[in-house]
Order: structure tokens, then C-alpha cells, then sequence
């Protein structure tokens, strides 16, 4: 444990070996904000190839390791381990404990991360250059087929696995032993209840996709065949395995979002979340629902029948918890004192985009209509819609909350807003058009594409660039509050906010909650 | 309560971490099985079993008939002739028939082959039963060399009424590199 | 059902009003030609409609209170929360709307699935970058193609303009009839592919050593465009698809010619050519079949130069050895199969000369097949 009665070692050595919940959780977020734009980067290359049909600036062999890159990066890089970081932040100050349960396992797992992801760059360099087998990597592609740079994308996929695992058992290890006294599981504010299944989820699925990776290295350099069909293996085995890792994982993305989008909505709303015991509910039933859905993404592989009709059907039940979700953010801002200040900005974008993208979601969820919609750019504008204005804008909103309890700080308003209308037009510019061109026959993952994809593609990449630039301001917004940033006179920062991690005084010192708090006898939602 | 260890935090990392490490075993020794087994059960993606059918058949079903079509592709690299000797039969359900598939290597050097069936539909695969096939063992085959490759399948009664087309596909694939007895056919 | 069409038109106008001026451009799904099709976009439009309903109430009710329950508006906000009675409501309400929507999901579904007596069946399989055809005839005579993207690398590259069906135009074909139940046996010949045409309602994946199936029934003549949907490699992007539809006179007559043509190929085989018919074959054929990987002028790509390449200006024996088996582990497949032996002795003569590669060897059908011998 770091020392309690000090502030931070000085210089480099701090961030090293620093065992402080508060420095792991700003070295995630400026780590992932780092991949964010690196990500981004690969995104703003790809659209830019897709600005005109014919090929301009990029080879198409490149264009798929730009395609790929951009997805494991985002991911992975960016959005995982900023929740994480988020998560090292607010945990222990929410339930009332001084650190994280495990804290020098805590610096483990975040300086695993940069080596994991240096090698996974690295592979741009490499000859045959990097994965260019998509995110997802279906075998055979991504084995027989693949650059030799693949066996170092297997290893930086064990580490980045690694690295979420132990930040997962260190979460769950917290919340299970580090509550103050009185802070029962029911009266954790929702963020950490988020938090706490989507563990439990990492836990249970990320080992699978170490396996999966761990069978293509083995296909590849020790003669195994499990996704060949030559030596008796299948490579639809690999995309179950791998789905059952990935639709977990898309949950595991959103469901920290919806944790910050119920702080948010009631403190901008001055009003208790509608219903929390129901929200609990439904997370949980969201999570247990996503084991069961796996091969939704494969309808078009050629399952027996009476499989298509099983999968259908389970993942059509998923609208239902999420719909319960989304009335319980709407019936909360219902008849309260709604003020837009950033944070509720991003977090009321989040609410109409991520409806939307559940919308579209359940369109794809009907198997005899994904025939149509399978890996088309209908389903590029889908996962956009949740990812980007589902994880991304719940994060920016998170930021723009926190940051004042932070740093002490007030960050520019004004340009909060700019940022949030720029990004809320930019996003849906880029994304919106993306429904047509999928709906009429547009392939994803294509570095060119035929005429009448023409203009849609044109806006598409304009409102890409928009969005990009606007990450720029928030980059700004957020080193110039920290810099010089407006001291913050009132503790509390948000009137309507709840919270022990409010009741701290502002900034947040670097020690807190080492004589545990005591618990209202009432919940603090309400 | 199990206890691992005195702190109550280092104990519940413990336990997560058994349970990650069992959940990466659960991939190579359930899934992988289990998927395997499915297969076989519900013909998913049309595999067919990689052991000979034994089971005594039972009396012929004169009164349907089902149409069996043959399909013989190459994989990527496989310089082999594969065709079979008929392109379709028609089969009572619980007949016994036989057909030959011929493979031809026009290289000058021995080769292996493995030939991997599928079945469509995949609903079909779980009543096509075959007695004896050259799928089962790998075909090595001389350079500028030929051969008959023999087929038997029965047709198993049960088969669902509205299956009345069943295609079987091989896929023949060079497995010379790869050989050396360690693949074995499933 | 009238009262779902209107709506579903009403749904279709709403959709497109916001861009009327982009009118040229298509924004919603194709119905396309055959009953399976249609099926599935009144499907689409149903959820559609019903999502777009749920929608509108959802963000009423919010703009409703982002509206009038403001802070700055002096509004004093309710405590109010939970309330067992709605949280039931809005738990089975949805999946009553669920249950709606799955009834007729299955319906059409399990229409997808009848695969079952067709009049035609068809071998579709995926390479890297291109489809191969196979006619499926009950007397063994199969007629087999291939069909390459058509459009010129000039096109792609930009130094000419793009015609009117840019990466949607092939040099041969599938040709089905109309009214007919077509069945399209899908396998891959390397990775996973997905053959797709929006149009005939057919969407599977292509798996190597594995054989899938899916049919269509065409109502309409006419020439529908599709591509591959799974990613598959470099050129991904680049293996479309194109299906014409025509009567079942006009396929009989193409079906003779094509068999006709099968034979004559025998017979060309045997048959010398001069340097200068082998070349104008070779570049057409190059064009096709190589220029993608090793580049307009030879210079390489993907795969090796050509121009000054030791395997083209050395050992002939080698150089038929590559390009009839392939290379192993690389993307240089085998053509031996997919290129008659006229185009191989073309193409191998072509690359022996062009590029400034003048070894001025002649390489003929009959050498071609010699060397298959061995």
C-alpha cells in the first residue's frame, strides 16, 4: 500500500509506481484518450479513402489494416480502459473506500497495457504489414491466410486480455470488501452496480477470447487444426467462440455508459432516478441475456434452422430490459428541473443516439431481415450509434461531470456546449447516411464502392472529419481547465448531484475516505 | 465458505482468477467438444460423423424416394482430378448403395489428400449414414497415379419427410505437408 | 393489410421527404424480384414503422420535458419514483409488440429455409477475388466459369472516368432463368466468402470445406448486382457479383452455346497460335486474372514484379509451375483449373514478352497440357 499520510512522489517514479487509485485512474484516461485519437487517426484515413469511389490515397491491402487497427484500437485502446480508468476514479469514492482493494496489482494492470499495445502498432512495420483480417479475425483468414505480424497481435490480445482481467477481480475484489459500513449492494450508486456486473462479465469472457487467440497460434505454428477444415476442425467453431466472447463484450462496452447516463440524468434533472432497483435489475438481465445470444451475429453462416429461431428470439428479449432502461432515463427527467449543462448534453445525445441504435439493433436482431442487413453499412451505422454515441458521448459526459470534483476546476462552458453540438451534428452526419447506403447494398469493409454510394459516402466522410476536429476542442477544453481553469467555489460543483464522492472536498484530495463515512440510514438515490 | 487466503480482497482475487483460468479451459474442453457433438447431433454446418456407420438398417423404405447429389470441389492448391462417377442417385431410405468418387494426381511427386463431406441440408446430415468411405483416411496417391475411391451410405428412414434432396459436397484438400499419420479425420 | 400498406407507404415518404434532394440516391432496403424478397422487406418496414412509432413517443415525451420542465423556467421538480403499476406496463407492453413482431419473423423465415425441389442447382464458389459457376446437370455434363470483375484498373485508379456500373460489372455472368427455383450450392475454395444479391434475396456465407444452400425463385427479368459481404481479403472490395435473369428459352439456348463452347475449347487446345494472337489473349487474360496483384506494368503489388522477374525471363518449366499450381502459403494461386489452356499459354507468353521481358519465347496450348502431364 502507498503511503497514506503523504502526497505524491515526485517526477517520473510517481506514475511508475504509483499504487494511488486516483493516478492509475488519470493514467487509463489520458492512455485511452491517446488511443482515442490514434484510433481516430485510422478512422480519418479510412474516410478519407472513402471520400470518392476509386482508390486515391491508401492500397486496398492497406485499407483493411486501417479497418482493422481502428477497431482493435478502439476497443480495446479507447474505450475499455477508459472506463476503467473511470472506474479506479469514482469506485472508492462512491462506496466509501480509501483505495482500490488490490493496488499494486492495479499498477500492474494498467502498465501492461502501453507494451501490449506498442507491439500491437508495431506490426504497421512489420513485413506484410499489420492484421488486416477485421476486428473480429475470422479464421481462415486470420490463420492460413495472414501476414506473419499476426503471431504478435495474438500476443498483444493476451496481454490487453490480461490487463482487463486483473483490473476486473481488482474491481470486483473492491466492491465486495471495500463498501463502507452501511453501504449496502442496494444502496451503491448505479455506476458502481454498472460497473460491478460488467466485471463479472470481463471475468467470465475475456479467458475466451485468450482462447480463441491461443487455438489460432496453435493452428498457425504447431500444426493443430481446430479452424481448419483440412485437418478436421471448422472455422465457423471459431466465430462461435468468438462471438460468444463478443456480444459479452459489446455489453461490457455499454454498460459502464449506462451507468454515468444514471448519475448524470437525475443530478441535471434534481430529481431521483425513476426507478433503481428496476435498473439494477435490468443490467443484470442484460448480462445474462448476452451469453445466450452469441450467433445473432452469424445468421447468415448457415445454422440449422431451429438455431436461427433460438438466437432470434433471445436476442429480440434483450429490447425488452433495455427498454426498461431507456423509460426508466426518460420517466427520471419527467417533471424535474432539467438544466443542460455539458455533461447533460452528451448524456441526453446518449439517450436519443443509443435509442436509436437500439432501434436498428432490433431490426438486425430479425433473422430473415439480417439476410439483408448482414455486413452491410446498415450495420456499420448500428454499432456506431451505440458504440460512439453510446460509449463514447456517456464517457465525454463523465468527464465534463467529474472533472471540477477532479481538479478543482470549472472547465469552459461555452466551449463544453460547442463541443457537444459539433460532435451531436458531426456524429449523426457521418453516421445517419450510413443506414442508406447499408439498406441499399452497400458492403462494409470495402475500400471503394460503386456510383450511387457517391454522395452519402461524401457526406459521411465530411461529418467524420467534423466529428474528429471536434475532439481537438475537447482536448483543449480539458489541459486548459486543469492549467487554468476557473477555481470551483461551491464543493458540491452540481446542485443536484448525489453521492459520497460529492461530499469530498474539491479537488478531491489524494487520500480520501480513510476513516470510512457514514451512511445515511436512507439510500442516496431515494 | 472456502477461504483462500486471510484478506478478504486477496481472496476474492483468487477466486476470480480460478474462475478466468476455468473459463479459458472451458474453451478447449467444453466448446470445443461440446460444438463437436452438436455437430454430429444437429448437423450443424452439415458435418457428418468421421466413423462408419455400424448399426443394423432396418427394412428398405420402397414407398419415398430421395435424390443424393454429389459435389467434388478442390480446395485453394490442390492440383488433384476429383469428380465423382455419377452426379446424383435416387435412394430408397435404409438402402444400402454404392458409388465411387475418382481422384487423379497429375503432378510428379507423391501426394496426400484428406477429404472433408458436408451435408446440405444440415438437418440431413444426422440421418446420412455412411457405412464406408474414403473420408475416413487420408488418400496418398502416387505421382501421375489414379484411383477409385469407394462411398457406401444408407439413408436412415427417420429422415424427415419434407428432406427429399440431399447434397453431399467433399472437399479434398492437400494435406501432404501436414500428414505423417497426426490428423486424424473426424 | 391496407391500413399496413399505407402506413408502410406513409412510413417510406416520411423516410425519403428530408431527402428529396438527393432523389437519385437509394435510402431504404430493395423489395426486389422474387416473393421471398418482398416477404422480407414488408418485414423490414413493419419493424421499421413500429420502431419509428415507439420512437416518436419516447422522444415526445422527452422533448416534452426538456421543453417545459426547466429549471430555468422556475419549474419545481416532482420527487416522484418507482411505481410498480408502469414498470409492469412497460415490461409487457414491449413484449407483446415482440411477440407481434416474431410471428411473422418466423413465417418467413422458415420460407428461406424450404430449400427443397429445386429446378436448377447451381455451384457457387468463392475465391480470392473472384466466383466460380458451376451448373449442376443431372448427366454429369456440368458447365463450369469463372466471372472476374470487369472494371479496368484505369477506372480505379482514377485516370478514366467510371462507367455507369463501376465495380458492379463482371466478364461473365451467372445466368438464371425466371420462374424457376434456383438453388445456389455456396462453398469457398480459400477463405470465407459471403455471395450476395440484394435483388434475389440471397445472402450465405461461402466456407471452405463446407457447402451451404439457399434459392431463389425470380419473378422478373433483368440483370441484378450483388457483391461479396465478408471480408476476405485485399480485394474484398472487388468480387462482384451479377445475375441475369432470363426467360427459360433464352437460358436453354445460352446453356447450348455454353456446352458448344466447352467443346470448341477442347478442340483450341490442340491447335497452334501465332506470337501475335497469344499476346492480344495474354494481356486480355493478364488483365483479368493478374493485374490486380503484380500491376498494370508488371511492377508488382500484392504480389511479385513481373517486369525483370527471374521466374518470367528464367526456367520455363518453372514459371507454368506457378501459375498452374501456385505458390503455397501465398496469395499466388493455383490457376491451372480456373485458366483453359489456351488462356495459360497466352498469359505465359504474354508475361515472357511484355514489360520488357523480351525472351521472345512462344508458349502454345499443347505445352500447356503437356506440361498438366507432367
Amino acid at each position: 500500500m502507498g503511503d497514506h499520510h503523504h502526497g505524491p512522489a515526485k517526477g517520473l517514479s510517481r506514475w511508475l509506481f504509483t499504487t494511488n487509485h486516483k493516478d492509475i485512474g488519470t493514467m487509463y484516461l489520458w492512455f485511452s484518450f491517446a488511443m482515442f485519437i490514434l484510433g481516430g487517426t485510422f478512422a480519418m484515413i479510412i474516410r478519407a479513402e472513402l471520400f470518392q469511389p476509386g482508390m486515391q490515397l491508401v492500397e486496398p491491402g492497406f485499407f483493411n489494416q486501417m479497418t482493422t487497427l481502428h477497431g482493435l484500437v478502439m476497443v480495446f485502446g479507447a474505450i475499455m480502459p477508459s472506463f476503467v480508468g473511470l472506474a479506479n476514479w469514482l469506485i472508492p469514492m462512491m462506496i466509501g473506500a480509501p483505495d482500490m482493494a488490490l493496488p499494486r496489482m492495479n499498477n500492474w494492470s494498467f502498465w501492461i497495457l502501453p507494451p501490449g499495445f506498442l507491439m500491437l502498432a508495431s506490426t504497421l512495420f512489420m513485413e506484410g504489414g499489420a492484421p488486416a483480417f477485421g476486428w473480429t479475425f475470422y479464421a481462415p483468414l486470420s490463420t492460413t491466410y495472414a501476414a506473419p505480424s499476426v503471431t504478435f497481435f495474438i500476443f498483444a490480445i493476451h496481454v490487453l486480455g490480461i490487463s482487463s482481467i486483473m483490473g476486473s477481480i481488482n474491481i470486483i475484489a473492491t466492491i465486495m470488501n471495500m463498501r463502507a459500513p452501511g453501504m449496502t449492494y442496494m444502496k451503491m450508486p448505479l455506476f458502481v452496480w454498472t460497473w460491478f456486473i460488467t466485471a463479472f462479465l470481463l471475468v467470465a469472457v475475456m479467458p475466451v477470447l485468450a482462447g480463441a487467440v491461443t487455438m489460432m497460434l496453435m493452428d498457425i505454428h504447431f500444426g493443430t487444426s481446430f479452424f481448419s477444415a483440412a485437418g478436421g476442425g471448422d472455422p465457423v467453431l471459431f466465430q462461435h467462440i468468438f462471438w460468444f466472447f463478443g456480444h459479452p463484450e459489446v455489453y461490457i462496452i455499454i454498460l459502464p455508459a449506462f451507468g454515468v447516463v444514471s448519475q448524470v440524468i437525475p443530478a441535471f434533472s434534481r430529481k431521483p432516478l425513476f426507478g433503481y432497483a428496476s435498473m439494477v435489475y435490468a443490467t443484470a438481465a442484460i448480462a445474462i441475456l448476452s451469453f445466450v445470444v452469441w450467433a445473432h451475429h452469424m445468421y447468415t453462416v448457415g445454422m440449422p434452422v431451429a438455431g436461427e429461431l433460438f438466437f432470434m428470439y433471445a436476442t429480440m428479449l434483450i429490447a425488452v430490459p433495455t427498454g426498461v432502461k431507456v423509460f426508466n432515463w426518460v420517466s427520471t427527467m419527467w417533471r424535474g428541473a432539467l438544466s443542460f449543462e455539458t455533461p447533460m448534453l452528451f448524456s441526453i445525445g446518449f439517450l436519443v443516439l443509443f435509442t436509436i441504435g437500439g432501434f436498428t439493433g432490433l431490426m438486425l436482431s430479425i433473422a430473415p431481415a439480417d439476410f439483408q442487413y448482414h455486413d452491410t453499412y446498415f450495420v456499420v451505422a448500428h454499432f456506431h450509434y451505440v458504440m460512439v454515441a453510446g460509449a463514447v458521448f456517456s464517457m465525454t459526459s463523465a468527464v465534463y461531470f467529474w472533472l471540477p470534483k477532479w481538479t478543482g476546476r470549472m472547465y469552459n462552458e461555452t466551449m463544453g456546449k460547442v463541443h457537444f453540438w459539433i460532435s451531436f451534428v458531426g456524429f449523426n452526419v457521418t453516421f445517419f447516411p450510413q443506414h442508406f447506403v447499408g439498406l441499399a447494398g452497400m458492403p462494409r469493409r470495402v475500400p471503394d464502392y460503386a456510383l450511387q454510394f457517391a454522395d452519402f459516402n461524401m457526406m459521411s466522410s465530411i461529418g467524420a472529419f467534423v466529428y474528429g476536429a471536434s475532439q481537438i476542442m475537447f482536448l483543449y477544453n480539458v489541459i486548459a481547465t486543469i492549467v487554468s481553469g476557473e477555481k470551483v467555489s461551491d464543493e458540491q460543483v452540481w446542485d443536484g448531484a448525489e453521492g459520497l464522492e460529492w461530499t469530498l472536498p474539491t479537488p478531491a484530495p489524494y487520500h480520501t475516505f480513510e476513516v470510512p463515512p457514514k451512511i445515511d440510514a436512507t439510500p442516496a438515490h431515494g | 465458505m472456502l477461504r483462500l487466503s486471510r484478506n478478504p480482497s486477496a481472496d476474492t482475487a483468487m477466486k476470480l482468477a480460478a474462475v478466468a483460468c476455468a473459463m479459458f479451459a472451458f474453451v478447449f474442453v467444453v466448446m470445443v467438444p461440446l460444438y463437436d457433438v452438436l455437430c454430429d447431433a444437429l448437423g450443424i454446418n452439415g458435418k457428418t460423423s468421421g466413423v462408419a456407420y455400424t448399426a443394423v438398417p432396418a427394412a428398405v423404405d420402397t414407398s419415398r424416394e430421395v435424390k443424393i447429389q454429389f459435389i467434388a470441389t478442390n480446395n485453394d492448391g490442390m492440383p488433384w482430378g476429383f469428380r465423382p462417377q455419377v452426379t446424383e442417385l435416387t435412394v430408397h431410405p435404409g438402402a444400402a448403395t454404392d458409388t465411387i468418387f475418382f481422384a487423379e494426381n497429375p503432378t510428379q511427386l507423391p501426394m496426400i489428400a484428406q477429404a472433408i463431406p458436408s451435408v446440405t441440408p444440415s438437418r440431413a446430415a444426422g440421418y446420412f449414414h455412411k457405412t464406408e468411405c474414403f473420408c475416413f483416411d487420408q488418400q496418398p496417391l502416387e505421382g501421375l497415379a489414379s484411383t477409385e475411391m469407394p462411398l457406401q451410405f444408407v439413408v436412415d428412414q427417420d429422415l424427415p419427410k419434407d428432406i427429399r434432396t440431399i447434397t453431399l459436397s467433399y472437399t479434398l484438400f492437400d494435406v501432404t505437408t501436414m500428414a505423417g499419420g497426426t490428423i486424424a479425420a473426424r | 393489410m391496407s391500413i399496413k400498406k399505407s402506413l408502410m407507404n406513409a412510413g417510406a415518404v416520411l423516410s425519403a421527404l428530408p431527402f428529396a434532394a438527393l432523389a437519385q440516391n437509394q435510402v431504404n432496403m430493395s423489395p426486389g424480384v422474387t416473393k421471398v424478397g418482398a416477404e422480407i422487406y414488408d418485414l423490414h418496414m413493419l419493424i421499421m414503422i413500429i420502431c419509428i412509432v415507439i420512437g416518436i413517443g419516447v422522444f415526445g415525451v422527452m422533448l416534452y420535458s426538456i421543453v417545459y420542465h426547466r429549471k430555468s423556467k422556475g419549474f419545481e421538480p416532482s420527487q416522484f419514483h418507482e411505481s410498480t403499476k408502469v414498470e409492469i406496463a412497460w415490461t409487457v407492453v414491449p413484449f407483446l409488440i415482440l411477440i407481434g413482431m416474431a410471428v411473422p419473423a418466423t413465417s418467413t423465415l422458415l420460407e428461406v429455409y424450404d430449400n427443397d425441389d429445386a429446378e436448377l442447382d447451381i455451384l457457387v464458389t468463392g475465391h480470392q477475388w473472384k466466383w466460380r459457376y458451376e451448373y449442376l446437370n443431372a448427366d454429369g455434363e456440368n458447365v463450369s466459369f469463372f466471372s472476374n470483375l470487369a472494371t479496368p484498373q484505369e477506372e480505379i485508379y482514377n485516370s478514366e472516368a467510371k462507367g455507369e456500373h463501376y465495380l458492379l460489372e463482371v466478364d461473365e455472368p451467372l445466368v438464371i432463368p425466371v420462374d424457376t427455383k434456383v438453388r445456389f450450392l455456396i462453398t469457398a475454395n480459400d477463405v470465407i466468402h459471403s455471395w450476395w444479391v440484394p435483388e434475389i434475396a440471397v445472402k450465405r456465407d461461402a466456407i471452405p470445406g463446407f457447402i451451404n444452400e439457399a434459392w431463389s425463385k425470380v419473378e422478373q427479368e433483368g440483370i441484378y448486382r450483388g457483391q461479396c459481404t465478408e471480408l476476405c481479403g485485399s480485394y474484398h472490395g472487388f468480387m462482384p457479383i451479377v445475375v441475369h435473369a432470363v426467360s427459360q428459352d433464352e437460358f436453354q439456348g445460352w446453356m447450348s452455346a455454353k456446352r458448344a463452347d466447352k467443346e470448341a475449347q477442347v478442340a483450341a487446345s490442340s491447335v497452334d497460335l501465332s506470337l501475335e494472337a497469344l499476346m492480344t489473349e495474354g494481356e486480355s487474360v493478364y488483365n483479368t486474372s493478374c493485374l490486380a496483384c503484380h500491376g498494370a506494368q508488371g511492377e508488382g503489388g500484392v504480389g511479385k514484379a513481373i517486369a525483370g522477374s527471374s521466374i518470367a525471363m528464367g526456367d520455363l518449366g518453372v514459371h507454368l509451375d506457378v501459375g498452374i499450381k501456385g505458390v503455397a502459403g501465398t496469395a499466388m494461386q493455383a490457376f491451372g483449373a480456373q485458366l483453359s489452356d489456351v488462356e495459360m499459354a497466352a498469359v505465359i507468353t504474354y508475361q515472357r514478352n511484355a514489360f520488357g521481358n523480351n525472351t521472345g519465347d512462344v508458349v502454345q496450348p499443347s505445352d500447356v497440357a503437356q506440361h498438366k502431364q507432367g
